[in-house]
């Protein structure tokens, strides 16, 4: 694999993850719980959104065969999606999305934060900015984490599970393939090694001052970026392309 | 929810040199949430660069039944105002 060809994938990865996380955010707009948790989520599944944009419009220079952004967002079939499992969980309750939340955007800020001092400027430029958002993102997730696990005996033990239950979508996180590789190696990007160390203490930081329990490193789910997705991936692609399937090429 | 968060105020400096100004109201169940909110609720549009949030119930108000003898004797006390002085000569940046 070229340089120019692993910029693109790793351009389309970075995508793939804020475009499906933005999509899963969006699907219970207007059901927040308070009117000012509604607003944030919202503005959360946009700045996912807007991060996805700039990350698929660069992708498509790379490429140079003039894909636009919703050509990736909107004509492409769930297999060619390589974000992570992580991201595509379906909703479940408050708690697990905000565990599905912390988890990810721990790796996610640190994975930015890493290609801030990346060698290509455009995709520094870009996390630069993403950080910002991400950074807050995180602030607002793991303070919600520890007032769930720090709080009632119902809510410690909902979040718990949710913990419990998503663990083994973060095994994925590490798991570095001849992209990353070349990224790292090719572009001065993160090195998941030493990632994986620092998201790993700080995802203990915040389930201590939650009263929470890291789970053991067990079985771990693979394949979101192979194309192989969960069942319920299928149904969010279906949803999030309805439109663009149905009328081609339609524009506001 | 049968019952609602407690109540906080929210005031923005709209930038640096400027004063707090009251911006509106957030439900919140704690401190650090109140100022999450005031930041999502008020500032999405670029409008601050620092949020007060306080509880509501917090603020001491003067009582609108009283407000005849709190502020009506201000009201004849025009020698209050500095604009019976003559300002002297050579004074500049007053």
């Amino acid at each position: 694999m070229d340089k120019q060809q692993a910029l693109f994938r790793y351009l389309v990865r970075l995508g793939d993850n804020a475009l499906i996380l933005a999509q899963r955010l969006i699907e219970i707009v207007a059901d927040g719980p308070e009117l000012e948790e509604e607003l944030a989520n919202a503005n959360f599944s946009l700045d996912y959104l807007g991060q996805a944009r700039m990350f698929y419009t660069y992708a498509g220079e790379v490429e140079g065969e003039g894909r636009k952004e919703d050509d990736f967002a909107f004509r492409r079939i769930d297999r060619e999606f390589e974000n992570f499992l992580l991201v595509e969980q379906p909703n479940g309750h408050f708690g697990d999305m905000i565990v599905r939340s912390v988890l990810f955007d721990a790796f996610y800020l640190l994975q930015l934060e890493a290609l801030a001092d990346c060698s290509d400027q455009r995709l520094a430029e870009i996390a630069v900015k993403a950080a910002k958002e991400i950074r807050y993102h995180l602030r607002y997730g793991s303070q919600w984490l520890i007032r769930l696990g720090d709080g009632t005996d119902e809510s410690h033990r909902r979040v718990q599970e949710s913990l419990n239950e998503l663990w083994r979508f973060t095994g994925e996180l590490f798991d570095a393939d001849n992209v990353d590789d070349a990224i790292h190696a090719d572009f001065a990007g993160p090195a998941l090694d030493s990632m994986k160390a620092a998201w790993t203490s700080a995802v203990a930081a915040i389930a201590e001052e939650a009263t929470l329990t890291l789970p053991e490193d067990q079985w771990m789910a693979g394949g979101g970026r192979k194309g192989l997705h969960s069942e319920d991936f299928g149904f969010l692609v279906a949803e999030m392309q309805h439109l663009q399937r149905s009328y081609p090429g339609l524009n506001w | 929810m049968t019952e609602n968060w407690p109540l906080y105020e929210v005031f923005i400096r709209a930038k640096s040199g400027l004063s707090h100004r009251h911006a509106g109201s957030v439900h919140a169940a704690d401190d650090e949430m109140a100022l999450n909110h005031a930041r999502d609720v008020y500032t999405r549009r670029n409008e601050g660069v620092s949020i007060w949030v306080v509880k509501s119930s917090e603020i001491v108000a003067s009582d609108p039944e009283e407000s005849a003898a709190m502020f009506e004797p201000a009201k004849d006390k025009i020698y209050r105002h500095p604009t019976f002085y003559d300002i002297p000569e050579g004074v500049e940046n007053l």
